[in-house]
């Protein structure tokens, strides 16, 4: 049962719910994948203005959460989904928390921004920042594409890539305890810096917890906290 | 890739093919350790035409079995033949081997009265005999001599009638009328009556299906209460009846038993195409 299709029901009514509440969770990660994008760009580029932008549109990922959860407790109220359909609309309440979540993040990395681009001075860390954000990137795009197809082969490989983000995080970690000590007057600088790591950290586990999700869609198999 | 192992590696392949094949075979754990009844390569006809085709499977010691299925796939046919019900249909004639503890009941000499009293039946339509209360409950145990004194009758009316959960509403009244009860009353007081004569398994065919909300979770409620003494097997067309009561659920699909597992898994994982198109309301 590995092909997916939400299709077919004898209430017609009843696919168009299920296709909504999916399309509903792609815009909502299509909007988060664009507010991490821009609030990496924000630090790079010192833009203070980029970086407010990410801060006042967290608001709209929080709505969609709500709006989609709310869809999904419907469709339980009327339909009593059973099965793949069950599963999916369990996966999709699980899923925008994660998305939200991530929401959270770059409104994080993004005030991380404002601060770094007050103060002015160096952009040391910036490296470990924009390559850790390209991994991170990489890995919550390859997440939602895993979902928008249901392949279960791709969020298996995109969970792998955790570790890789792992790895690099404490990569720079070390990097960035290296400057403090180099330089003490750059601790407070390089903090903030820190947390924008931890942050795009963070938001590789949320988009690993997508991944499992859509295992658990397709296969019926829960794979969390297995390693 | 070893990650991959623990999902990849564990389901056995599908068939894509939404056409029941011939040579169809059961999926999932259709077998028990501890078997109250076993049926093996079980056939019915109407006639020529084939009602069910080779079933096998086992009812395990006091668990609850929902049968469930699209209308016309065989589900009450299969249940009726359990209690040889079918005997009373002219046309029908059944194959294979149905055996409770090892007894085979189609065996000639075997006495099926008898067998009706051990293997009880609950029907769709509340049916009460058109007597009271008392006697609709006092019936059974009377005609098949299970007791001897009045006492011995008034004590099994009154703990058949506490174990269908009806016994405070009609105590006051066991000499009106059965029929004069509600339909929730009715049906609970032809389970009493089922249980009356101390089956070991009671085969339910869709006792809900005329019964309101409220009237039906007292029913659920009273199967699962049930469950405890009784081996039970029932028929429904309310999914959620089945996901609520039984411990195992049967798929049948055009006279085949498709799949049986435990319920919990028939409702959220399927192993079967068949029976998750038929259980998410899809055409398959």
């Amino acid at each position: 049962m590995d092909k997916m299709t939400f299709e077919n029901h004898y209430m017609k009514q009843f696919d168009e719910e299920l296709e909504e509440i999916r399309t509903r969770l792609m815009e909502m990660g299509g909007k988060v994948e664009q507010q991490l994008q821009n609030a990496i760009r924000a630090i790079g580029e010192a833009d203070s203005q980029l970086a407010e932008e990410v801060i006042k549109e967290e608001q709209l990922v929080d709505n969609m959460e709500v709006d989609i959860d709310e869809a999904c407790i419907l469709i339980i109220a009327r339909r009593q989904p059973a099965a793949s359909d069950l599963r999916l609309v369990m996966m999709v309440t699980k899923a925008v928390n994660d998305l939200e979540r991530i929401g959270d993040e770059a409104k994080k990395i993004a005030n991380h921004a404002l601060i770094l681009a007050d103060e002015g001075g160096s952009s040391k860390g910036y490296t470990e920042v924009r390559h850790l954000g390209q991994s991170v990137m990489s890995m919550l795009s390859n997440a939602l594409d895993a979902f928008a197809r249901f392949d279960v082969d791709a969020a298996m490989r995109t969970i792998e890539e955790d570790k890789q983000i792992d790895q690099e995080y404490k990569t720079a970690l070390r990097e960035l305890a290296t400057y403090m000590m180099e330089d003490p007057r750059s601790i407070s600088r390089v903090m903030n810096v820190l947390w924008v790591v931890r942050s795009l950290e963070r938001i590789g586990d949320h988009a690993k917890n997508l991944c499992e999700q859509i295992v658990f869609v397709v296969k019926g198999k829960d794979i969390r906290h297995q390693r | 890739m070893n990650a991959i192992d623990p999902v990849m590696g564990a389901k056995a392949e599908v068939k894509q093919n939404l056409e029941v094949a011939d040579n169809q075979v059961t999926v999932g754990s259709c077998f028990t350790d501890a078997p109250k009844m076993t049926m093996r390569n079980v056939n019915v006809f109407y006639d020529d035409k084939q009602a069910i085709h080779n079933v096998s499977v086992d009812i395990a010691k006091n668990e609850v079995i929902a049968m469930i299925g699209p209308s016309g796939c065989g589900k009450s046919t299969f249940l009726r033949s359990l209690n040889r019900m079918n005997d009373t249909v002219e046309s029908c004639r059944v194959e294979g081997e149905i055996c409770m503890d090892g007894e085979n009941l189609y065996a000639p000499k075997l006495d099926v009265v008898e067998l009706r009293a051990r293997v009880g039946m609950v029907f769709q339509k509340p049916n009460p005999f058109p007597k009271s209360i008392y006697d609709n409950v006092a019936y059974g145990p009377k005609i098949h001599g299970l007791a001897d004194t009045r006492v011995d009758l008034d004590e099994i009316v009154e703990n058949s009638l506490r174990k269908a959960s009806l016994w405070e509403e009609v105590k006051e009244r066991l000499h009106q009328s059965g029929t004069g009860l509600s339909g929730g009353q009715q049906q609970r007081l032809c389970i009493a009556r089922a249980i009356a004569v101390s089956p070991e398994v009671i085969l339910m065919d869709e006792p809900c299906s005329a019964l309101d909300p409220i009237a039906t979770a007292k029913i659920e409620e009273l199967i699962e209460e049930l469950s405890q003494n009784f081996t039970i097997a029932i028929v429904t067309h309310s999914m959620q009846q089945a996901a609520r009561v039984s411990h195992r659920t049967a798929y049948f699909h055009l006279g085949r038993l498709i799949e049986v597992n435990p319920t919990e898994q028939v409702f959220t994982m399927p192993e079967h195409e068949l029976t998750e198109a038929y259980i998410t309301g899809r055409f398959g």
